[in-house]
């Protein structure tokens, strides 16, 4: 049934039961809210972050002369990591994925990689966020072209990203729209219709501007309640305007971020998939350990994924997060006590929606024979059987688009099943 | 009647319209443009900004008695941000105020680009402190200079070499490594190289991503400006002069090495040198640099026979730069598409600064709008420099701040300035009738700022 004719539908319903003077609008969310209806975050971690450090494999023998004076030690003992599957831990600092993991909402993938296998920042990101097997082959984004290749009628708003521009993973054919926090006082109406008059025959400008006016509907719509900034008090009444801070507290600009990402999810009418990054994961140096620079970016990527899920309340059960990133980093710690680029690294799937509880890895190995050119962990898995399985099971795009206009030419990279819950 | 030529020259090439600027250059914009690439790129006048020795001596200084504290139980962690955030206010804010006032504002982006291909970036320790004075000392005396000499001024910076971490860097057969082999006995070795300066050499400043190299030569090449350090740091990298370039022949890995095929003899931190002269004539660089240049001054996707000819004028002058911009000035693509470049938030404010004329206050939060906007002066994130790339800023909420911040700005301005005046001014040939009229019938001062500054030919350069 389309959008429209199933808006109808619900109207008619609301009428028979009484609720005359009830919009289509609100009928649409009381009773679309029976019904499942998938959210997808997708968190893309810039800078290409350590996989080993994240999840560490302490079980193999090599990893600990490897990572020296960094490796984690196994779950139970002192600042040890937290338990997976008795070969692999979780990182310490990722105390909230670690409850997710023995809740059965995090699938931990390992031994994965893009493509990709050189090691520039900038063309794995590229690759990471357009879907083929090559830099700058493409000027959209697989996200985006798995929207546009949603059964259905779409909403314009099918997705967010937020901050002020929109990352090249949800650029392309399908509109979505970008959000950011503001701290300037809003347009009036008139100027807003002048404007709006000016762009008109400006195709770029007229379609932003329409896109930026509806995001922040949907956003005032929430009351409020996602400009605020203040991880302390996370139960305060919605602030009115975000109080601009001199020195904001580290993760503060995320933590908004997240609370904005949550405040479009929970919306019956807005958008299904959004789209955030955080950059700082690439520790060349002094990278630490159980403790240390890296330890505490983890606290606050871990720290964000717990406020998304209060935030996200009862939608979380039909939630899946998926955080990425473009590659991973050498297996032996460096010269300055940090790690280099590398290849193959570590993935997360969580949510309520997520059948997990597991471990997904064909692990290759630390062994100097098993390592990639000798020095990076060696990929096992393509990424794109696990963005094919999320946007398939979760998001129920179609196999045929996938296979082609999503992820040209990836035949070879099969779609995992059994991703979700049933 | 205004001019393209006049318009493109001031908008594109320079850093947007002030009043008058359009009449004044009037109908020959290349001239305009070849007349500031003569003489000595100016400094930046201000006595009160530190060379980056004198700033990076005395946050050494200020670590030192941090670690110090800490050890008896003080908590000074505030210290440093303390020190370096003033630093940073002061050199942004002079760079901005340059770019409003400048007479040869060509020249003045220019320096942006190089800064941003160069790029470092504040959200790295001590960087705040640096990135101002990396730029008066690295790139803005090497503008009108030769290739060569720019990079290897950017990469022996001191501040190129704590952002890319070279710094720390040592050789695995250099006498410090083995020093240290030997102590800890064939313990956990986390001495040697980091090859994170080599790589962003090869793949963001010379050669480019494709540009013919291999994880070989990174690697190489990485040994081959091992002990390429900065004075006066602590423990192992305490000696040399404070806040300065120092080569530490303990920490260089000795012996021959072969870069792109090519061998050089180990003459101590000469071998980097001749590699970097190297790698500025290498035609992977000329075309790389030549693609970058004609993105920022062309079109997103430049005209590939444009970005050859560039990279032709790059090769067969030697890398001399003015040499490369007079062919960039020539090229009829540059001419053709008069709104080709949608600006960056930087250009944006800028350019609104420059047309309304308005000054570059000091005291009161000069560099909020770049904030607000979304482009913090020297925080690209990333040693690969902001993007350059419509798509990259052409988001539905970055619109909207720079339209929420042009009615504000028209807001404090009220009639102090008159926008139907202003805006054949700053427009010339690209104003359009439909935002003459827009600005003609606003309702207030403020709307008709409001919708000059919202403009499609005021977004875009």
């Amino acid at each position: 049934m389309s959008a429209m004719k199933r808006r109808e539908f619900l109207r008619a319903g609301a009428l028979a039961t009484g609720g005359a003077l009830v919009t289509s609008r609100l009928a649409f969310a009381r009773v679309a809210a029976t019904e499942r209806r998938p959210r997808f975050v997708l968190v893309i971690l810039r800078g290409a972050l350590d996989g080993l450090a994240a999840v560490p494999p302490y079980g193999d023998r090599d990893y600990g002369h490897l990572r020296g004076e960094f490796a984690l030690r196994a779950p139970g003992e002192a600042k040890g990591a937290l338990p997976l599957n008795g070969f692999f831990g979780l990182h310490p600092s990722l105390g909230f994925l670690g409850q997710s993991y023995a809740a059965r909402e995090l699938i931990v993938f390992h031994a994965v990689a893009s493509p990709y296998r050189e090691r520039s920042h900038f063309d794995g990101q590229d690759v990471l966020e357009n879907g083929t097997a090559l830099a700058h082959a493409a000027q959209s984004g697989w996200l985006n072209r798995a929207l546009a290749a949603a059964p259905g009628e779409r909403r314009r708003e099918a997705g967010v990203a937020l901050g002020q521009n929109v990352p090249l993973v949800m650029r392309g054919p399908a509109e979505v729209t970008s959000w950011s926090p503001s701290k300037l006082a809003g347009l009036d109406d008139d100027t807003l219709a002048r404007i709006t008059d000016l762009y008109a025959r400006d195709p770029l400008l007229s379609v932003r501007l329409a896109d930026a006016l509806m995001a922040d509907r949907v956003a005032a719509e929430q009351g409020g309640a996602m400009v605020q900034d203040n991880a302390a008090a996370p139960n305060m009444a919605p602030a009115t305007a975000a109080q601009p801070q001199a020195n904001p507290p580290p993760g503060g600009a995320y933590a908004e971020i997240v609370r904005a990402a949550a405040g479009f999810l929970r919306q019956e009418d807005g958008p299904q998939v959004a789209v955030f990054d955080t950059t700082g994961w690439d520790t060349h140096a002094n990278e630490g350990g159980a403790e240390g620079q890296l330890a505490g970016r983890l606290a606050g990527l871990d720290k964000g994924l717990a406020t998304l899920r209060s935030e996200l309340g009862p939608v979380w059960k039909d939630t899946a997060v998926l955080l990425v990133t473009e590659f991973g980093r050498t297996a032996a710690i460096n010269g300055t006590r940090g790690t280099d680029h590398g290849t193959a690294t570590m993935a997360f799937l969580a949510g309520g929606a997520v059948a997990g509880g597991r471990v997904i890895a064909d692990w290759p190995g630390l062994s100097s024979r098993g390592l990639y050119q000798g020095r990076d962990l060696l990929p096992t898995l393509d990424l794109r059987c696990v963005l094919k399985g999320v946007l398939e099971e979760h998001l129920g795009i179609p196999p045929q688009p996938l296979e082609t206009s999503v992820f040209p030419q990836s035949e070879r990279a099969r779609t995992l099943k059994g991703l979700m819950r049933g | 009647m205004q001019q393209l030529g006049s318009t493109i020259a001031a908008n594109r090439f320079g850093l947007g319209a002030r009043p008058g600027e359009l009449a004044s250059i009037g109908g020959d914009g290349r001239g305009w443009l070849r007349a500031q690439l003569r003489g000595a790129p100016p400094a930046i006048a201000n006595a009160q900004l530190a060379s980056s020795a004198q700033v990076l001596g005395e946050a050494f200084a200020l670590q030192r008695e941090i670690q110090q504290a800490r050890r008896s139980g003080n908590d000074g962690q505030q210290k440093l941000p303390q020190f370096l955030q003033p630093i940073y206010k002061n050199e942004a804010t002079a760079r901005f105020q340059q770019a409003v006032m400048a007479d040869r504002p060509f020249l003045e982006r220019l320096t942006q680009f190089w800064t941003n291909h160069f790029a470092v970036s504040i959200d790295k320790q001590f960087m705040a402190g640096l990135a101002g004075s990396f730029e008066r000392e690295a790139i803005r005396p090497y503008v009108l200079g030769n290739f060569g000499d720019l990079l290897v001024a950017a990469e022996m910076h001191p501040a190129m070499l704590l952002y890319l971490d070279n710094h720390l860097s040592v050789g695995p057969h250099s006498p410090a490594a083995i020093r240290a082999g030997l102590r800890q006995r064939g313990g956990n070795r986390t001495i040697g190289i980091n090859e994170n300066l080599g790589r962003e050499i090869l793949e963001l400043h010379t050669l480019g991503v494709g540009g013919g190299y291999t994880q070989y030569d990174v690697t190489t090449f990485a040994t081959v400006i091992t002990g390429w350090s900065v004075g006066g740091g602590n423990g192992l990298f305490a000696s040399g002069p404070p806040g300065r370039f120092v080569f530490r022949p303990d920490n260089h890995e000795p012996g021959p090495k072969t870069v792109l095929g090519r061998r050089y003899a180990d003459k101590g931190y000469e071998q980097g040198v001749e590699v970097l002269n190297d790698l500025a004539q290498h035609p992977s660089t000329a075309h790389h640099i030549a693609t970058k240049l004609a993105r920022h001054f062309i079109a997103d996707d430049p005209p590939p026979a444009a970005v050859a000819r560039l990279a032709q004028a790059f090769t067969e002058f030697g890398g001399n730069l003015p040499a490369v911009y007079r062919t960039l000035i020539d090229m009829p693509e540059a001419w053709q598409q008069p709104l080709a470049k949608y600006k960056t938030p930087a250009d944006f404010i800028v350019s609104s600064y420059r047309g309304l004329s308005l000054p570059v206050d000091a005291a009161h939060g000069p560099l909020a709008p770049f904030e607000l906007l979304g482009q913090r002066t020297w925080q690209p994130g990333s040693p690969a420099g902001w993007p350059d790339r419509s798509a990259d800023w052409d988001g539905a909420s970055a619109l909207l701040k720079r339209l929420e911040w042009g009615d504000a700005l028209g807001g404090r301005l009220g009639s102090r300035r008159n926008a139907a005046e202003l805006a054949p001014q700053l427009l010339g040939a690209n104003l359009t009738d439909a935002t003459g009229t827009a600005i003609a019938r606003a309702a207030s001062a403020q709307q008709a700022m409001a919708l000059l500054l919202a403009a499609p030919e005021f977004m875009r350069r």
